[in-house]
């Protein structure tokens, strides 16, 4: 069975999904949960597996119906995509947890196996983009990803939450349409879909209009996807409309996956010359998006009073730094960017867990809520304190691990002025973790805690695991190998 | 039934149609078997031929063929016997939807049949969800509000819900 790992990992949970609305008529929500943990434990399972596999064989294939790419549909595995693969389905899994006992914190019973059948699509649909090595079945499975976020962010607590979706409903089709408009010009002018045919026929064709422009829609269309700076209006109300449980798993991977995608057209479709022969005012552009997404982003983040819209802020910096890898086009500059994603993850991940037991605890996510937290709840004040440590970049920290490499990139490329930008969110990111960091700790001992107890241990170890994460990838090594060697074989 | 009653001309024309449009869904969707495609269409002309028998006939008449519950039912059930087949040929030792592993013979032309079968029955998922996922969006949106021509009386109310 495992040389079909590459199509199990996203068979099992899409059939997963269709099955639980057929079963959940007998025992209703605990037989979808258990549903929904047991495919995504074996997507989990499936993409470690894989990613071993990669480790010893370079890449893995797979050809759907055994029609050879570029005729049929291939699933490709190499380093980035493995690595981006068991970042999706290991969060999702910790966000599952969490909804064991989570979902009871802002969904009404009767649409909890809804939601679940839902989100486990969205999670397919994130896995599949990831995998697949053919440029329309990742449209495909972009649409499947896009349309069940949109449900997922319109199912939140209060109303805001369908505007909040619909308005991502807008701005997102959008996005996917710009990505459509530039695969078809892609298509139009090679006559192939297939990324690895793409690459081979693309670079005698870099004088083509056609190809060019398909460049700007696929990028633009992504940027908007990824919410990168300033195509990042509807994120913050979509992270912090969303249910709890969701918005762990939206706001830790949804994104990246986005900016995973604008690194296989930018490295593997149109390769690292294009940027700097045929385009660089693209390649200029993206920078200056990127450094201002650094910089602003945690700005925006500063004056917040809700703690999911602060983090969302946080996350345009942080997609930033992520595309900063696209474009410095250098081997360390590149391995931080990828590294960044699984940073990243980490600590979003662990914060938005936070955001949920606040959610679970205070009815609301109020920034100023969290006085005193660390009193009552040390377990929920540690996660939030390490995971803000990592978010600024602190040495030990997995962040400090992925911006020393993009610093190193950065004035490897030649590209100086990346390095105070950098420096300057850090700063920015100090502020607004130390304003969190005060009040959980070291809040008035006459200032009444709102938080008052623990959440469950369920939704407790989501957040502590990720929040080990980035203790772990901080002072190993292990993971910058694994990004390297993507980097490596990206650059290739 | 509502006061609204609709013309005995258009009921007796429309309705002898509906079983012919039916048997030309079904010819859409096995025409053509040994390539890909048809599934949509099929389950288009065969929505609509439901659709034909709501317009004329009302609302609760409709939705009375194909109720709430069983298309609910019907739209993971075509897309779970896509992946299904795709499913069984991996333990047949294939690849994903590679359609030949359904067989054992090794008698080309017994492997080039199964090739067929295999397509047809993906074709047919695609037919079933697509029919009832036509259908769902056709009765939620014209589903009628009270004071409409098609009022619902309670017992229709009921089964367009549960089904």
């Amino acid at each position: 069975m495992h040389e079909h790992l590459p199509v199990l990992v996203i068979v099992v949970p899409l059939m997963t999904a269709l099955l639980i609305p057929l079963l959940s008529r007998f025992g209703g929500v605990r037989t979808a949960w258990t549903l929904v943990a047991a495919a995504l434990g074996f997507s989990t399972y499936a993409s470690w597996a894989l990613l071993a596999r990669v480790g010893q064989e370079g890449f893995v294939r797979y050809a759907m119906g055994g029609w050879l790419a570029p005729t049929g549909i291939e699933y490709v595995v190499d380093p980035l995509n493995a690595m981006v693969l068991v970042m999706v389905s290991s969060v999702g899994v910790l966000a599952t947890l969490w909804m064991a006992r989570g979902l009871a914190v802002d969904l009404a019973p009767e649409r909890r196996s809804g939601y679940l059948t839902v989100f486990l699509l969205f999670v397919t649909g994130l896995m599949g983009i990831t995998i697949t090595g053919d440029v329309f079945n990742l449209y495909v499975f972009l649409e499947i990803s896009s349309i069940t976020s949109y449900v997922l962010i319109g199912m939140g607590r209060r109303r805001q939450a369908l505007y909040a979706g619909y308005s991502y409903l807008i701005v997102g089709s959008i996005g996917a349409t710009f990505i459509l408009l530039g695969i078809g010009y892609l298509y139009q002018a090679t006559g192939t879909l297939a990324m690895a045919d793409l690459a081979e026929r693309l670079p005698e064709l870099f004088h083509q209009r056609n190809v060019l422009t398909a460049f700007a829609f696929v990028t633009v269309g992504l940027a908007v996807k990824m919410a990168l700076f300033p195509l990042h209006g509807w994120q913050p109300s979509a992270y912090s409309q969303a249910p709890a449980g969701a918005s762990i798993f939206l706001a830790a991977t949804a994104t990246k996956v986005s900016a995973y995608t604008l690194y296989r057209f930018v490295y593997t479709i149109y390769g690292p010359r294009f940027l700097i022969d045929v385009l660089p005012t693209a390649r200029d552009l993206i920078l200056v998006s990127a450094c201002a997404g650094i910089v602003f982003g945690p700005l925006l983040a500063l004056r917040q009073s809700d703690l999911k819209r602060l983090l969302a802020y946080s996350s345009v910096g942080q997609i930033g730094t992520i595309v900063l890898g696209v474009v410095l086009l250098d081997p360390a500059g590149t391995a931080g960017g990828i590294l960044h994603m699984w940073n990243h993850a980490a600590a979003k991940g662990a914060l938005f867990c936070v955001a949920g037991a606040l959610a679970a605890r205070t009815g609301g996510t109020r920034v100023k809520d969290l006085a005193g937290l660390g009193r009552r709840a040390p377990w929920t004040g540690a996660t939030v304190t390490i995971a803000g440590l990592s978010m600024i970049g602190v040495p030990l920290t997995a962040g400090f691990q992925s911006k020393w490499l993009l610093a190193t990139g950065a004035l490897e490329a030649g590209m100086p002025l990346v390095v105070p930008v950098l420096l300057l969110s850090s700063l920015f990111t100090v502020i607004y973790v130390w304003r969190i960091g005060m009040l959980v700790w070291f809040a008035p001992d006459d200032v009444e805690p709102k938080v008052t107890s623990e959440v469950p241990w369920s939704m407790r170890i989501p957040g502590l695991v990720l929040a080990g994460l980035c203790l772990v990838l901080g002072v190993t090594s292990w993971a910058g190998t694994w990004a390297q060697a993507a980097a490596e074989a990206l650059l290739r | 039934m509502s006061h609204h009653t609709p013309s005995p001309i258009l009921r007796y024309v429309a309705r002898p149609t509906v079983p012919f449009i039916q048997l030309y869904a079904l010819y859409v969707l096995g025409h053509g078997e040994d390539g890909p495609g048809g599934g949509f269409q099929g389950g288009v002309i065969f929505a609509a031929s439901i659709v034909l028998l709501a317009l004329t006939e009302g609302w609760p008449y409709g939705r009375g063929q194909l109720k709430r519950g069983f298309t609910d039912a019907l739209m993971p059930f075509g897309c779970l016997v896509y992946s299904g087949v795709g499913a069984l040929c991996l333990l047949g030792g294939g690849a994903f939807l590679g359609y030949e592993a359904l067989t054992t013979s090794l008698d080309p032309h017994v492997r080039n049949h199964m090739h067929h079968y295999g397509l047809m029955a993906i074709e047919a998922g695609v037919m079933i969800t697509v029919t009832s996922s036509m259908l769902t969006l056709f009765f939620e949106m014209s589903r009628p509000e009270p004071g409409d021509p098609w009022e619902l009386d309670e017992e229709d109310e009921a089964g367009g819900q549960h089904g």
